[in-house]
């Protein structure tokens, strides 16, 4: 699989399938592991990154695993921006430099970032709420790579990492929610801190320190140590439920005591989003966000939810740039981004234009 | 006396002036008294786990600078602790043996807990002194080549090619 491939298909994550859709785009779950034999990734030099790097790929060979290895540091900045985007990589591995790269499914369920912060993040994403799906299939991953390699481990601490903050099961798990409703009914600071009070964290669209945008945000456990990965995946399946049912009351608010407007806006960002000669990143977002909710609540009925969702990576300015093939300034990418959505929404259930 | 916000034992007894000559009385337990005093959470964005990390590390030896564990230096990969509470990244696996002290009150703060349950790697895994003793014999080949002794370098060499060739990969 190269990279141009990539922007031929989209993430399986996107697909808008699997329970609870409307509001969450998907689940994943992350482990962070360490090879036992080498120093962690900041006190790596070169060579031993190499090594790390080259263990890494014998053991997915020896493994028989289905993934295509991408070499980070042999990309430039455009390419990697693009994976960032597609929540392939973290900004954290596309900005660093040395040996480092990420191993991906066909699907892109998987991927498997070498030389992040630890030498190996392994990371399972699928569309829909189903986390314990989703920590079925990364465990049985796990206990493939652990056959082939050693991890630093020890039984009183756990898997140990670069940073405390993930040592013990070095487990991250989130769902990534669309809560439209509560940010127009000005509730979502208060879900947000009562989420802070239980030890989970919020973020935004892109992971750690990114600003929230279209609606979109994260949330995930914090706490990695003391806890078994079905203890603490329980603690995010039992309060998601909650946060979907405040956001869907939100929405029949919305859609009882302000119906009309609500109908306006969502017409209107279609109406925009169809028609506009150039837009910005920003507004795209925002007026997708509307466009998602409204075709949730049925004030939309000619677009399905997976061309929405993908919209939201694909009028990114890296995706824009790959597809059209150079790399474009503020202005130009306004005027791509414009013309590819018309494209792609002049037809809403046809597939991308390819 | 009972915590105000809980059935807990209030041991906590806080005046709080609101303006001149007003006051208020609370009683709270433990938990709920840090709740009361901690400033008001405005960020919505969490901040970066190895931000908190580095803050937890921190403010205790902010207070006690310059601290002799500042100073404690790691044999397997070299990193001071000093050096790890200003990254918030610990250099190797080792490291949590040598700094253990400092870390585990640390550990205790992040995440409420300072033994891990969960899951285990199906093989044994192998004692510390075994999975440090390639990386710091890879160190020494490091050093024995930036000193010119290639005849140590080469001693070295073959002593990691021998262990890594055990255990097969």
């Amino acid at each position: 699989m190269t990279l141009d491939d990539l922007t031929k298909s989209s993430g399986e994550w996107l697909r808008g399938t699997g329970p609870e859709s409307d509001i969450v785009m998907c689940s994943r779950i992350r482990l962070a592991r360490n090879l036992a034999d080498f120093p962690f990734t900041n006190r790596a030099s070169r060579s031993e990154k190499t090594e790390i790097e080259a263990n890494f790929r014998a053991a997915i060979a020896h493994a028989h695993l289905e993934l295509s290895y991408l070499d980070v540091n042999g990309l430039g900045t455009l390419d990697r921006q693009f994976l960032v985007e597609r929540q392939i990589v973290s900004r954290e591995l596309a900005n660093s430099d040395g040996p480092r790269g990420v191993a991906i499914s066909s699907q892109e369920n998987v991927a498997i970032m070498v030389n992040e912060e630890d030498h190996l993040r392994v990371q399972y994403m699928l569309s829909g709420f189903r986390l314990p799906e989703v920590w079925e299939s990364i465990n049985h991953l796990d206990d493939q790579l652990e056959e082939q390699l050693a991890y630093a481990f020890s039984s009183e601490l756990g898997y140990l990492t670069a940073c405390p903050t993930n040592v013990g099961t070095g487990i991250r798990v989130g769902v990534m929610l669309h809560l439209p409703g509560l940010v127009q009914t000005k509730q979502i600071d208060k879900v947000f801190r009562a989420l802070q009070k239980i030890n989970l964290a919020v973020r935004g669209l892109y992971g750690e320190g990114s600003q929230a945008s279209g609606d979109f945000y994260q949330i995930s456990n914090q706490q990695t140590l003391g806890k078994s990965e079905p203890e603490l995946i329980k603690i995010l399946t039992d309060v998601v439920p909650q946060v979907l049912q405040y956001e869907r009351n939100a929405r029949q608010t919305l859609l009882t005591e302000r119906r009309q407007h609500l109908h306006d806006q969502v017409s209107r960002a279609y109406g925009v989003l169809k028609t506009a000669q150039t837009i910005s990143s920003e507004e795209t977002m925002l007026l997708l966000s509307s466009v998602r909710m409204g075709i949730n609540l049925g004030l939309i009925d000619d677009l399905s939810i997976a061309t929405v969702n993908e919209l939201f990576i694909q009028t990114q300015p890296a995706f824009l740039q790959k597809l059209r093939g150079s790399e474009l300034g503020v202005e130009e990418r306004n005027v791509e981004r414009a013309s590819y959505l018309r494209r792609r929404l002049s037809n809403g259930r046809q597939p991308p234009p390819h | 006396m009972q915590c105000q916000k809980c059935a807990k034992p209030a041991t906590f007894h806080i005046t709080d002036i609101i303006e001149k000559g007003k006051h208020r009385e609370y009683h709270f337990c433990d938990e709920h008294a840090r709740q009361h005093l901690a400033p008001p959470e405005e960020a919505l964005e969490a901040p970066s786990m190895s931000e908190i990390a580095k803050k937890l590390v921190s403010q205790p030896a902010s207070l006690r600078e310059p601290s002799p564990a500042d100073k404690q230096v790691c044999p397997v990969c070299q990193i001071t602790f000093l050096e790890f509470r200003n990254s918030g990244r610990l250099g190797c696996p080792y490291d949590y043996e040598v700094f253990r002290e400092e870390l585990m009150p640390l550990l205790e703060n992040i995440h409420g807990e300072t033994r891990h349950s969960g899951k285990v790697p199906r093989r044994a895994p192998r004692n510390t002194q075994q999975q440090t003793t390639l990386i710091q014999l890879r160190n020494e080949l490091k050093r024995a080549v930036a000193a010119e002794d290639y005849e140590a370098a080469a001693r070295l060499r073959d002593q990691i090619k021998t262990i890594e060739k055990e255990q097969g990969r």
